[in-house]
């Protein structure tokens, strides 16, 4: 994309989220790495309320995903949003209030999930008021975002703003509906559903808030960044409309996998692990189109570490999607289940693949927004890469030998049909692998630490250079 | 098709409709069924609202995140009624706001906990898990020995239960200060584990 006429972007608010993507990265796998060394020693949660396990793992999980994720999307989607169009965010205060609004969420939700404010649902533990302001920050983000593509001077939206657009509009719904509850005072609510459709209702916004938060955004990301990087046009375009409208489409039917055996209607756990069966179609059209473009710029591999990460995102994309469905299928998802199996699939996912094209994305963005050539250290770049691609391996390995253990002792009986292993017998094989998962982690969190150190570099000495921010020509 | 899909690709409100449209159908078969029929649904038998002390236990329960490592959904397998007793019925959860299936077990399932144990080993293991159970990683929860439940905010909780439909009466709301005036928030636990599916025991 060469524009010949200059646009002045709003880069400050793409700025400010990747920076704040950053920290957030690694104030989230910290507390990751803690809630992971509490479950080898539980003396680590200090007898102290507001460190102990269960109010810290929703810490972890929200941080990763709204605070980390969260903000790497909002950075990088502004950015692309405003490059594919030729314009200008739609609203500066619009999209200033949607940062403000967003970092506000996220500390309230350091404070409020401590202290054990909580609805009690994963992924939605956050309670009422912070409800109520997170739809009023992802309002203001559809109108910033939609606004901008009414006002776009390219005619063609281009296929990341698909992805967007179908992410802002679905995490709307699901957000508003899975949260509906009466409130008890400010600190405490209750859900409108119960049992059975509580769990359908959570599990469809469980299941779709990977799936379009974690899964369709970042391939709008995907979508921008590899041609960008790999220098190389996207190799199909019918394969990304193949992608994306399957994706859309079959997504939201697969919540109920997650309810196999249960106590779920048969008909609606059917219909959950055939259409996440189905979502093979958009798993395999998206890492086919994202291998193809990048084969032909492999030689880079060498020298450009941001190829790297975009890489084996490309490939956890595909891996972690094909064990979704996989293990969506009944006989499979009966042993794995519970087990460290979806620990290990969750992490595949988040580390391998929305890690990784998350830290691209941000590694590119942040010195075209801070008029830089290119970041800090190239060098701290490939340092970053091999910690994560070190830890993310040692951290699922760990945990995917360890849940299918668990699940194979769980079930394993004996010729007459009672019991071979106690709980605890599980328990016990697993805590050398809890100790190689830890090892993982800190790896990972390493990783993130020197990205932000490479980042502070980038950004504080921006001062001491001339170039404006917002030159048009290297969009 | 490929010139629907480029005259969509050129039209930002087109798509957006479109994607409301293929997003809505989901939920609208999977979700809205259920959700209609739940409305009906009779709780299974011997399941009544939380008792008021049960009722504070349950939502400690839910403070603390303990439906992170233990679920309170025993599938229809063979291997899991052979370690946790018989399967879980819809009916069970009708008064679970919110439901606490759960997703993972580091701990074991707690669906049919009630009885199992006496409350004295509860309370010790709550207070030092370590204790009775050597090799545990359960954090220990001895400060809620020292909180004590308030019978305002339990009768407060149980008005909004009742405005969402649970069956609570005048009485049970008149009784709640007397059950639950004195009580610690780990006697509230324990009165709710207790309780966890003691109707539907071999």
């Amino acid at each position: 994309m060469t524009a010949t006429e200059t646009v002045k972007y709003n880069d400050v608010v793409v700025r400010r989220f990747a920076i704040m993507a950053a920290v957030w990265g690694v104030a989230g796998m910290a507390v990751g790495v803690l809630i992971a060394a509490q479950l080898i020693w539980p003396a680590l949660n200090f007898d102290t309320p507001w460190l102990t396990y269960g109010r810290l793992r929703p810490l972890h999980t929200n941080a990763v995903i709204f605070a980390f994720g969260g903000s790497a999307l909002f950075a990088a989607c502004y950015y692309i949003v405003q490059r594919t169009g030729q314009v200008r965010l739609f609203s500066d205060r619009l999209a200033n209030f949607t940062f403000w609004g967003w970092q506000a969420v996220i500390v309230l939700a350091l404070i409020t999930l401590p202290l054990g404010i909580t609805q009690g649902k994963e992924y939605a533990e956050l309670e009422w008021p912070i409800d109520v302001l997170i739809a009023a920050v992802w309002i203001a983000y559809a109108i910033v975002f939609f606004g901008t593509l009414a006002r776009r001077r390219v005619k063609h939206i281009y296929v990341s703003n698909w992805f967007f657009a179908a992410y802002i509009i679905t995490i709307a719904v699901l957000h508003i509906v899975n949260n509906l509850a009466l409130p008890v005072g400010l600190g405490k609510s209750y859900m409108i559903y119960t049992g059975v459709v509580d769990a359908m209702v959570q599990w469809w916004y469980g299941h779709n808030a990977v799936g379009f938060f974690l899964t369709a955004a970042f391939l709008g990301v995907a979508y921008y960044v590899i041609p960008k990087q790999a220098q190389r046009p996207l190799w199909s375009y019918p394969l990304s409309v193949v992608n994306f409208w399957s994706l859309i489409a079959v997504y939201m039917w697969a919540g109920p996998h997650h309810l196999l055996y249960t106590a779920l209607p048969d008909w609606v756990q059917s219909l959950g692990m055939v259409f996440s069966i189905i979502l093979l179609a958009p798993s395999i059209s998206g890492t086919v189109n994202f291998l193809m473009t990048l084969s032909g710029a492999w030689r880079r591999l060498a020298s450009d570490p941001i190829l790297r990460f975009i890489t084996v995102a490309a490939c956890f994309y595909g891996l972690s999607t094909f064990e979704g469905s996989l293990l969506a299928v009944r006989s499979v998802n009966a042993l794995s289940h519970y087990t460290d199996w979806t620990i290990a699939h969750v992490h595949s996912g988040a580390l391998g693949w929305v890690a990784m094209i998350g830290v691209a994305a941000l590694y590119m963005i942040i010195p075209r927004v801070t008029g830089r050539e290119a970041m800090h250290s190239i060098r701290l770049i490939g340092v970053h890469f091999w910690l994560a691609f070190s830890g993310l391996l040692l951290y699922v390995t760990a945990m995917w030998v360890a849940g299918v253990r668990q699940g194979l002792m769980w079930s394993a009986s004996n010729a007459d049909g009672t019991l071979v292993y106690s709980f605890m017998d599980a328990l016990r094989m697993t805590y050398p692998w809890y100790g190689v998962r830890l090892l993982g982690g800190i790896l990972t969190l390493a990783g993130m630490l020197v990205m932000l150190y490479n980042v502070w570099q980038t950004v504080s000495v921006r001062e001491t250079r001339a170039t404006p921010a917002t030159a048009s020509g290297r969009a | 098709m490929p010139l629907l899909q480029q005259k969509i690709e050129r039209h930002g409100i087109a798509l957006g409709v479109l994607i409301a449209i293929v997003i809505s159908a989901g939920g609208l078969v999977e979700v809205v069924p259920l959700y209609l029929t739940a409305r009906s649904m009779p709780a299974a038998e011997g399941i009544h609202p939380y008792t008021p002390l049960a009722l504070a236990g349950r939502d400690v329960y839910v403070r603390e995140g303990c439906y992170g490592c233990h679920s309170q959904m025993i599938r229809t397998l063979r291997s899991e009624t052979a370690r946790y007793g018989a399967y879980s019925r819809a009916g069970e959860s009708v008064y679970d706001r919110p439901f606490q299936f759960g997703s993972k077990r580091t701990g074991p399932d707690l669906a049919r906990i009630g009885g199992r144990y006496t409350d004295e080993w509860h309370l010790q293991h709550l207070l030092d898990p370590r204790a009775v159970v050597p090799d545990s990683n359960m954090p220990a929860y001895a400060w809620l020995a020292d909180q004590r439940v308030d019978p305002h905010e339990v009768e407060r909780r149980m008005r909004a239960l009742q405005k969402l439909g649970d069956p609570y009466s005048a009485q049970d709301l008149q009784s709640v200060s007397a059950q639950v005036q004195g009580h610690s928030e780990l006697e509230a636990l324990i009165a709710y584990l207790q309780g966890l599916g003691v109707t539907a025991q071999h």
